[in-house]
């Protein structure tokens, strides 16, 4: 059967480079040669290169399937190599898509790779992922899980899912025959602001690798028919404590998705659904008095009488810090009377954010003369004095 | 021994940092409300304005949905164990 790529028809055997390459498959009676036949045959994409397609890609090329799919928009970031381990600090720049193509066919060059250097949206989903066995979610928002998973159901094709957080993880695989869907477990997604993502919350590096593996782990199985798959089991890993528990997922007949009576028949638009426009989702905008980092910078100098509030974490003031009093945005309700309201106050975190909400519950409670830092000691470094780091 | 209610990872900065609490219940809701009374911030994650569980919130009784139980009305006894799973989307970044 030829591909849409045009290549010739697949071999029905395995060469004898192919029997060496994947001997300790062939010498295990659950794989076998009947087993990597199957996985050679098998068309398995990956929805994004992150953190979890990471460990996604080395080992599905590793094992030989045989035409993997590569979906990411993004380019490599300097911050992604605490977890990212596709790419090398000279790819840094590059689309992560060419990057792991190149990583992945040094490990394999036997395979196909096939690179879609897009975002995945309402319109292009159902085009590209009718043309494989498998779907791999390996993404980081709310809005793309839904249509992942909407995707897969209408499609009927296997969703792996894995997701991350911190130093928690979830796999399961939706979107079989008799099984749940992403909708059966969460009908509604969480409102924007709500769930932080990973540059807000951060991830042990070490997470997307293990919870990626096991995503690896069930796609085989799945091509091979062997073992037990995730099937109706959430998989809950928790890296601190080092367990693993298992919640029952079942099939809820009221989904909207793939319930009996179904209401829904086609992709919608996502990011409406979640409540959120644009890429990322945006915390509610406060209004509150800003200055910028210049002017703040202007003004010290000057000698002004400032008192600099820093709303962040004692972790985050160790990386740097202007210096500033320390009280963290969880405790300022309490420690409120710390601070004098007769004096002038400039409230700084990170990128903003909290200490826009730390201004914003200081006016209300009578503070007159505070202002918040605009873009957090990140837009200091950018803008004042770049030997403070960013983080 | 009471019931014991496991704090998911996103949630423990709002409970003071704690993996789980114990508390003695009747009823999942009863578990849930002492939980909430003690750690005012949870409140708003696990529930709406109106006083409903947030769909995006899964809460177990040893392991099993309580949507296919007997929602909040499900009887808990002491030795059991309320899990809450929130949605969480990380991945790529």
């Amino acid at each position: 059967m030829a591909t849409k790529l045009g290549t010739p028809a697949r071999p029905e055997g395995l060469s004898n480079e192919e029997i060496l390459r994947y001997s300790r498959h062939l010498i295990m009676p659950e794989v076998g040669m009947e087993g990597q036949l199957k996985l050679k045959n098998a068309r398995v994409l990956l929805i994004g290169t992150g953190g979890l397609g990471a460990p996604l890609g080395l080992y599905l090329a590793a094992a030989g399937v045989g035409h993997l799919g590569l979906l990411d928009f993004d380019v490599v970031d300097f911050t992604n190599l605490q977890r990212q381990v596709t790419f090398g600090s000279s790819d840094v720049g590059k689309p992560k898509t060419e990057a792991a193509r190149t990583r992945l066919s040094n490990l394999n060059p036997d395979i196909q790779i096939q690179t879609f250097a897009t975002k995945l949206t309402s319109e292009n989903a159902l085009e590209i992922f009718k043309d494989f066995d498998v779907v791999v979610d390996g993404t980081d928002n709310f809005p793309t899980r839904y249509l992942v998973n909407d995707a897969c159901v209408l499609l009927g094709k296997p969703n792996v899912y894995g997701s991350i957080f911190r130093f928690e993880g979830q796999a399961t695989i939706f979107g079989m025959p008799d099984g749940p869907c992403y909708r059966c477990l969460y009908p509604e997604p969480p409102p924007p602001g709500l769930v932080p993502s990973c540059a807000e919350g951060g991830v042990l590096g070490v997470l997307p690798g293990i919870v990626g593996s096991i995503q690896a782990m069930e796609t085989i199985k799945l091509i091979i028919g062997r073992g037990r798959n995730l099937t109706g089991r959430l998989l809950l890993f928790d890296a601190l404590e080092m367990n693993f528990r298992e919640f029952k997922l079942r099939k809820n007949p009221k989904c909207p998705m793939c319930g009996a009576h179904r209401s829904i028949h086609q992709l919608i638009d996502y990011f409406e659904f979640c409540g959120v426009r644009g890429e990322e989702a945006p915390a509610p905008d406060l209004k509150v008095p800003e200055i910028l980092p210049r002017e703040l910078k202007a003004r010290l100098d000057r000698g002004d009488d400032l008192f600099i509030l820093d709303v962040r974490e004692p972790h985050e003031y160790q990386i740097c810090n202007l210096q500033g009093h320390l009280i963290p945005l969880g405790e300022l309700a309490r420690r409120v009377h710390e601070l004098d309201s007769s004096r002038e106050i400039v409230a700084h975190c990170r990128s903003g954010k909290r200490s826009a909400e730390a201004v914003d519950f200081l006016r209300k409670a009578g503070f007159r003369k505070i202002q918040n830092l605009r873009g957090g000691i990140l837009a200091w470094s950018d803008e004042v004095d770049s030997t403070v780091p960013k983080y | 021994m009471a019931v014991k209610v496991v704090i998911p990872t996103p949630l423990r900065a709002h409970a003071g940092g704690k993996t789980a609490a114990e508390f003695s219940a009747t009823t999942v809701q009863e578990a849930l409300n002492k939980l909430t009374a003690e750690f005012a911030e949870l409140r708003r994650h696990l529930y709406t304005n109106e006083g409903k569980l947030r769909s995006f919130v899964n809460v177990y009784v040893n392991g099993e949905d309580i949507r296919y139980l007997s929602q909040e009305n499900t009887p808990t006894q002491d030795g059991d164990t309320i899990n809450i799973i929130p949605s969480i989307a990380g991945g790529t970044q």
